[in-house]
């Protein structure tokens, strides 16, 4: 207990911080200009997306025969696959993305994700959160781990918007929340000094209370003084996909205008398709993808110096249900877009849709590990040194069979 | 001597009393002086011995749409949404109509949500409702979910009717019950090979039977296989809904046997023979007896009611009582009550309240009377916790690890100065001196602090004040 109040105590007086913005977006920020400019995003889907209805291998005959209702047609059929390299295609409703891959910013690599077959969507994306597949008891995540790494001579400190912190941001590195959304600057009671004061002085302890307290009323004075102009918005779509286009500009806005800002995590909930998958897909597609190209074009000036990666906890079956839906499977595609990333290819081993090759006869593989391609942007963009590699995936012993950024 | 031990069992008195309801108030005080906590916490466990609060049946009758049957309420819907079919309608008319199917919506969600606050707040069987909110989120259903909406107070009733039960009971509530089919898709769930999966190109559906084994009933660890979510997702083919309550009983529920898959089934290492419907019976009652599920359910009762992390031999003594008793849950109830472990001085005092408890706590400890529901509900957005809005089958979380952080914190505090205020109860302050009464001994330093500020604010700090906000 002791301990715990003290690393949290020495990461707030030392900090930069995790900026939060939108409902469900957090950016870090060092506290000084940091002398590597890299940044890093992780965009999470929760729920599960399907990525073989994501990037579709057009030319495996499997595909159409495991899936008779729900695959995506083929290229040059109506509402067919964007082919991306002869095999691979991308699904229609993700034109949005098809200039990057031109434009060799992005990638994906197939069949990749945890190492333990996990099909608990809550257990899996503990698993890809904290960054130790198979140990339950992980209590931080590995980008709260990572923050403490960056950059190593300037200590971090972190912040998020909403009430709830992601697993993934959890940890002795001090985690701040705002208020999501449009209200962000809107008074609140505590505004008033007479009612401020007096709660100062009730969480004025060491406790978790007060720590909380103290860290959130920090928090709010930054978002009542710099960040006053930059959350001030128009109302906000109630659903949770518009809402990420909303957040995509705000997450860019910050990452450019604040050279402290390195490292940003988004998450987009809702992809368990058990049912009638591509009605889904196609409400829920077109808003990821325009979201994506307004990330992309808000860190235009900075572009060349970022990876965005999306994940999600697993793939799904790669025989379509009963109920035109795909249930829980293993591997699935993590996409890869940025400046800084070699593009326009599918990497990863593929070993193709044959039974055989499946997992139980039912599931993609899982040929690459998530901690791998992590490793890989950790290492040779953000620059953590290879020895500090292991505080952040412990037990993780390097494959070095990926190769993706330029 | 004597004063040590009277002080000794006011405190645990004020333990029994924040855990098993949702805030201590003047009555259950005077109740407690007169009949000793023992006859009160038998009372709770039986909440059909106890007289219901005048005021909760009076405030539940009058909310319309929960006084109706869910066939009803959806035959009323789907009806205004069928005169849309008629094309000679101006599109002002089916904007109106629109606007009519909206409506009945929205006041079904949030009829349903005022039930429930107003049984928080007004029920002399506090502990079922304590329970009620314990189960409604190990049984989560999401309000936005296929007709859900419709079913949402039925289901929650089903819920408090078995609250105190059987566990199999309660289970077999859940499983056959339209909301819970519609949430997690089981009502699609559909025999490839049966008559039906042919004709309509249906089939099996795995979400269900997956949630229930890992989140319902054995727990992620609980010792399953994927062959045995398969094997489950095909006992339950054909359980599905009648929302027009034709083919059935008019709950909802149906067991359509031309979509069931007839064959033997090995699930857990039980051969089922194929026997229709009875087979997902027979699933249910091994999965409600499981040691598993046992252990599972005593550590989530273990983590509600005592600890974030339940001491272990705690856990054991449940698991044991809960076997024994076949999953008499009241008997479970009574054993974690009474366990060594729950009156643990170091444990009291330390369950973080969710913004669910807090809220309905305030209310109850300021004895605020008439609160805006509404501006609860509102609350409620605000704090990240609407009812019945929990997207995922887990259900909301109940520790301090899910619900402290600094937004919480500033928000807390400043809904806790609104309230004080008034805003809750037409603007007109909460009564310190009652308030003060009901929250019980207070730290030095909130002593202090509230000591030195000025009279206005002292209800605002006591309300936001770490005291107010543990249970």
């Amino acid at each position: 207990m002791k301990r715990r109040n003290f690393l949290t105590a020495a990461g707030l007086a030392t900090g930069g911080m995790l900026l939060p913005i939108g409902c469900n977006s957090w950016v870090a920020q060092t506290n000084t200009n940091p002398s590597n400019p890299k940044r890093l995003v992780v965009i999470f889907l929760r729920g599960a997306v399907d990525g073989l209805n994501i990037v579709i291998p057009h030319q495996a005959e499997e595909y159409y025969e495991a899936r008779p209702t729900i695959a995506v047609p083929y290229p040059q059929q109506p509402d067919g696959t964007l082919d991306l390299d002869g095999f691979f295609g991308l699904h229609p409703q993700l034109q949005e993305l098809m200039p990057f891959w031109n434009r060799q910013q992005l990638a994906f690599v197939h069949a990749s994700g945890s190492p333990v077959v996990e099909r608990s969507h809550f257990q899996a994306q503990d698993y890809l959160e904290t960054g130790t597949p198979g140990i339950k008891n992980t209590s931080d995540g590995w980008m709260n781990r990572l923050l403490a790494q960056l950059p190593q001579d300037k200590p971090t400190q972190a912040l998020n918007v909403g009430v709830t912190t992601p697993r993934i941001l959890q940890g002795k590195m001090a985690i701040a929340s705002l208020k999501p959304g449009i209200n962000s600057t809107a008074p609140m009671p505590t505004d008033n000094q007479a009612v401020g004061r007096a709660f100062s002085k009730l969480y004025s302890g060491t406790d978790p209370l007060s720590q909380a307290y103290q860290t959130g009323a920090k928090a709010r004075d930054i978002v009542l003084s710099e960040l006053s102009q930059e959350m001030k918005r128009a109302s906000r779509g109630a659903k949770q996909v518009a809402a990420f286009v909303d957040d995509a500009g705000e997450v860019a806005k910050l990452m450019v205008g604040n050279a402290k800002t390195q490292l940003a995590f988004m998450e987009i909930g809702g992809w368990d398709s058990h049912v009638n998958q591509n009605s889904l897909f196609e409400r829920s597609l077109p808003s990821l993808g325009e979201g994506l190209g307004t990330l992309v074009q808000g860190l235009e000036p900075i572009f060349a110096d970022t990876v965005i990666v999306v994940m999600s906890e697993f793939g799904r079956t790669v025989r379509e249900n009963g109920n035109k839906g795909t249930d829980h499977g293993y591997g699935n595609a993590m996409w890869l877009l940025g400046g800084a990333v070699r593009g326009r290819k599918v990497y990863g081993e593929w070993r193709g849709l044959d039974q055989a090759a499946l997992y139980e006869s039912r599931d993609l593989p899982v040929t690459t590990d998530f901690r791998e391609i992590f490793s890989v942007i950790l290492e040779q963009h953000l620059a953590v040194p290879s020895d500090r590699l292991k505080l952040i995936f412990p037990n993780y012993q390097r494959a070095n069979n990926i190769d993706f950024l330029l | 001597m004597n004063q040590v031990k009277a002080r000794d069992s006011l405190a645990t008195q004020r333990h029994i009393l924040s855990r098993l309801s949702f805030g201590v108030t003047s009555s259950v005080l005077e109740q407690v002086n007169q009949t000793g906590i023992e006859a009160y916490i038998q009372s709770q466990l039986k909440p059909q011995s106890m007289q219901e609060s005048p005021v909760l049946k009076n405030y539940l009758a009058k909310l319309g749409s929960i006084n109706r049957e869910p066939i009803e309420l959806h035959a009323h819907a789907v009806a205004l949404q069928e005169k849309l079919r008629n094309s000679k309608l101006s599109s002002k008319q089916q904007e109106a109509i629109q606007q009519d199917v909206r409506k009945i919506g929205v006041r079904t969600i949030n009829e349903a949500a005022d039930a429930r606050l107003a049984g928080g707040i007004y029920a002399n069987r506090q502990l079922q409702e304590v329970m009620v909110d314990f189960w409604m989120n190990h049984f989560n259903v999401y309000v936005q979910k296929s007709a859900v909406k419709f079913w949402l107070h039925d289901y929650e009733n089903q819920i408090r009717k078995h609250s105190l039960g059987n566990f199999d009971d309660l289970l077999m509530a859940t499983a056959k019950h339209p909301a819970m089919l519609m949430y997690l898709d089981n009502k699609n769930n559909t025999a490839p090979e049966s008559p039906w999966g042919k004709k309509s190109n249906q089939g099996l559906n795995e979400n269900y039977a997956r949630e229930l084994m890992e989140l319902h009933t054995l727990g992620v660890d609980g010792g399953y296989s994927q062959d045995d979510v398969i094997a489950l997702a095909r006992i339950f083919t054909g359980w599905s809904i009648d929302r027009r309550g034709k083919k059935g009983d008019k709950t909802g529920f149906c067991f359509y046997n031309n979509r069931h898959d007839q064959q033997e089934k090995i699930f857990l290492g039980h051969k089922i023979p194929g026997k229709g419907m009875e087979e997902g019976e027979q699933a249910l009652k091994i999965l409600a007896h499981h040691p598993a599920t046992a252990h599972h359910i005593s550590y989530q009762l273990g983590q509600y009611f005592v600890a974030d992390q339940p001491p272990e031999s705690l856990v054991n003594q449940l698991t044991k009582a809960f076997l024994e008793s076949r999953g008499n849950i009241q008997l479970v109830m009574d054993t974690l009550i009474h366990s060594q472990e729950f009156n643990d001085p170091q444990y009291y005092g330390q369950k973080f309240k969710t913004p669910y408890q807090y809220l309905i706590s305030l209310v109850r400890l300021g004895e605020i009377q008439e609160p805006s529901f509404k501006r609860i509900r509102g609350m409620l957005f605000q704090l990240s916790m609407p009812l019945y809005r929990c997207v995922t089958p887990d259900g909301y979380g109940n520790t301090q690890a899910t619900w402290l952080n600094p937004q919480a914190m500033l928000q807390r505090t400043s809904l806790a100065t609104a309230i004080a205020n008034g805003t809750l109860n037409k603007n007109s302050p909460v009564d310190t001196e009652k308030l003060k009464q009901n929250l019980g001994k207070i730290s030095p330093l909130t002593k202090q602090v509230i000591d030195e500020t000025k009279l206005k604010l002292k209800t605002a700090l006591m309300m936001g004040s770490p005291e107010a906000m543990y249970r």
